[in-house]
């Protein structure tokens, strides 16, 4: 006779993730964020209310990774089209998935007032500091002295102007409750990560305002070294000029506790 | 139960018209000649449970429509010319997607900043597509008065009939002036068509998206660009619509619409005393464009008179659609000037005479 076993499932497929393996290349952060917003949905039980909006960039057919209703958006506009959703759906969940070009180039003023307008929607923002789908140019982020295609010899700021640190800016607007900064470089840092998405997901919930997640992310295709190197870079090098960390917290969670 | 008889300016009438049509979500950026419609609207829609929106752009402002769309909402936009020409990022996006909208331009004078007075430069604009890629918008023409009313329940249900965005193209005249309307009740959202394909979350269902990026390699893109163009085909073959104002013994055919059509009617008034008989030939929808109807009317009347206000595009489309069967005359007086009737009736007696003293004989 066979003795009964209780098992307690500790880990699994995030039911917010689909069956299909990404495109992304071996190193990038894409897969661990993805992972990381499903899990996030998941466990608040969300999943089924939620309309995510993921932008152009290497994340653009997030909606073929992510199990729940997704629109795509022009390049940069995000936010804009995240705002017409959740003004019609104040009782759904939305989400937006941005890269650092998206967010913070093209998309800037998209970004900035929709944060501004305290809309109720969290972002998730990816920042490589480099342009990926399309093969390496500058981003708004990149470093100074960084290589990219289109900054040969590396980013200069009389050049090329400075990298431009957007979740800062954002911080300064009543409308934006909550914004931190993390890595997907560190198994402590992606901890940090996930408890940073859960609570900026919670002040959507709880109606506080807008909020966001920046995720220092490696790219070693278009940084051209090795994985662990390009988590090696983000750990001492991109951390210099984006420093990890609470950058602003309004939503009084913990005085609560 | 209709509303009484109303006095409202057209960019005011539009407003009213989309609330009752079972429009609920307004996004938009001031812009002259047509601010009174975001005015408006940002006092009604919260009346109604709506929502207005003064987006940061015109960019913001169609890809705020376009999120409420996707979300299953009527949604719309305005703008005048420039403001358009922003939008029309978005308004190709919506194509590709798939997702209905109304999109108000009242026109102004270009190209660039051009100024602020009234006129029909946009006509390539708005019948071609407008941004980039292989669609077309339908695109009604009011009148102005009742028919900005009427179209303006017609282009939210084209929208919704054919997910695809709606263009209603008047100008800063139609815009300012003052007429008298009568509105139809509210709507009951309740009533309006079932969207099973808009997003909601997922469920009880497969989790679904909304997009226009296909980029498969079994020809994908190829095959969606042609199922998009065999729903143009059967809005061409459907929904064109016009209006004929032609007594049966006409020398001339006037073609015009909005504004300048009700211009062009005053002269072709002022005309019967002088014993020269013109109809007006006045397409409601310009795209698509009532070629067939018209080729009709120059059957019997083979004397095409068209004035546009601005240096000539509407008179393409005659072209296409009478080419050699008939003789074309054009006129054309381009932003910044509203003609009189006087104007045109010059230009008609030219046309009738063939003296080629106003507007000029289109050789095809």
């Amino acid at each position: 006779m066979s003795t009964d076993i209780e098992y307690k499932k500790v880990f699994g497929w995030p039911e917010s993730l689909k069956h299909n393996p990404t495109h992304y290349c071996p190193g990038c952060g894409h897969s661990i964020a993805h992972r990381l917003v499903a899990e996030c949905l998941d466990e608040l039980g969300l999943r089924e209310k939620t309309i995510g909006v993921p932008p152009v960039g290497c994340a653009v057919l997030a909606y073929n990774y992510f199990n729940f209703d997704m629109v795509e958006a022009p390049h940069g506009r995000a936010l804009a089209v995240a705002t017409g959703v959740k003004r019609v759906h104040p009782d759904k969940f939305v989400l937006t998935y941005q890269g650092d070009g998206d967010l913070a180039a093209i998309g800037t003023a998209e970004t900035i007032h929709a944060a501004n307008r305290g809309e109720r929607i969290s972002t998730i923002f990816i920042n490589n500091a480099i342009y990926g789908m399309t093969g390496g140019q500058m981003a708004p982020t990149t470093l100074l002295g960084q290589n990219a295609t289109t900054a040969p010899g590396g980013r200069d700021p009389h050049l090329h102007g400075n990298p431009i640190d957007i979740s800062r800016m954002l911080a300064v607007s009543d409308g934006v409750v909550f914004v931190e900064r993390c890595a997907l470089t560190s198994v402590k840092q992606i901890r940090k990560a996930k408890k940073a998405i859960k609570k900026s997901f919670q002040c959507q919930l709880d109606d506080l305002g807008f909020s966001l997640v920046e995720l220092l992310s490696p790219c070693p295709t278009n940084w051209k070294v090795s994985p662990k190197d390009a988590w090696a870079w983000v750990n001492e090098e991109m951390v210099k000029t984006y420093p990890l960390g609470v950058i602003k917290d309004t939503t009084g969670y913990e005085d609560k506790k | 139960m209709p509303s009484e008889k109303m006095l409202m300016n057209g960019s005011q009438t539009v407003g009213e018209a989309a609330v009752r049509a079972g429009c609920r979500y307004y996004f938009g950026y001031p812009i002259t000649p047509q601010n009174e419609l975001p005015e408006y609207l940002s006092a009604r829609m919260p009346e109604v449970g709506g929502t207005f929106i003064q987006g940061e752009s015109e960019v913001a402002s169609i890809n705020m429509v376009l999120g409420a769309a996707a979300a299953g909402a009527r949604a719309m936009t305005s703008s005048s010319s420039p403001g358009v020409s922003l939008k029309q990022e978005g308004i190709s996006y919506m194509a590709g997607m798939e997702l209905p909208a109304v999109i108000i331009n009242m026109m102004r004078g270009g190209p660039g900043l051009g100024n602020i007075a009234p006129s029909a430069a946009d006509y390539f604009q708005a019948t071609r597509g407008g941004g980039h890629g292989d669609y077309r918008t339908p695109v009604l023409a009011p009148g102005g008065g009742q028919e900005l009313v009427d179209l303006t329940f017609e282009a939210f249900d084209l929208a919704d009939k054919y997910r695809n965005p709606v263009m209603i193209l008047g100008d800063g005249l139609m815009g300012q002036v003052m007429e008298p309307v009568v509105f139809p009740d509210l709507i009951d959202l309740k009533d309006l068509p079932e969207k099973d394909w808009a997003l909601r979350g997922c469920k009880g269902r497969e989790a679904r998206a909304i997009f226009s990026m296909i980029l498969g390699q079994k020809g994908e893109l190829y095959r969606h660009n042609l199922d998009l163009q065999k729903k143009y085909d059967r809005i061409t073959a459907e929904e064109q619509r016009w209006e004929t104002k032609c007594p049966e013994d006409a020398e001339l055919i006037v073609v015009a619409y909005g504004s300048a059509a009700r211009i062009a009617e005053s002269a072709i008034e002022d005309l019967k005393t002088e014993g020269i008989n013109a109809g007006l030939f006045r397409p409601i929808t310009l795209w698509p464009f009532p070629l067939p109807a018209l080729r009709e009317l120059s059957k019997k009347i083979p004397k095409v008179a068209v004035f546009e206000l601005c240096l000539g595009q509407m008179v393409e489309d005659v072209i296409l659609s009478v080419g050699e069967r008939a003789e074309i005359y054009f006129h054309g007086v381009p932003g910044g000037i509203i003609p009189t009737p006087a104007e045109v009736a010059e230009f008609l007696r030219s046309t009738v005479k063939g003296d080629g003293k106003v507007g000029r004989r289109i050789e095809v």
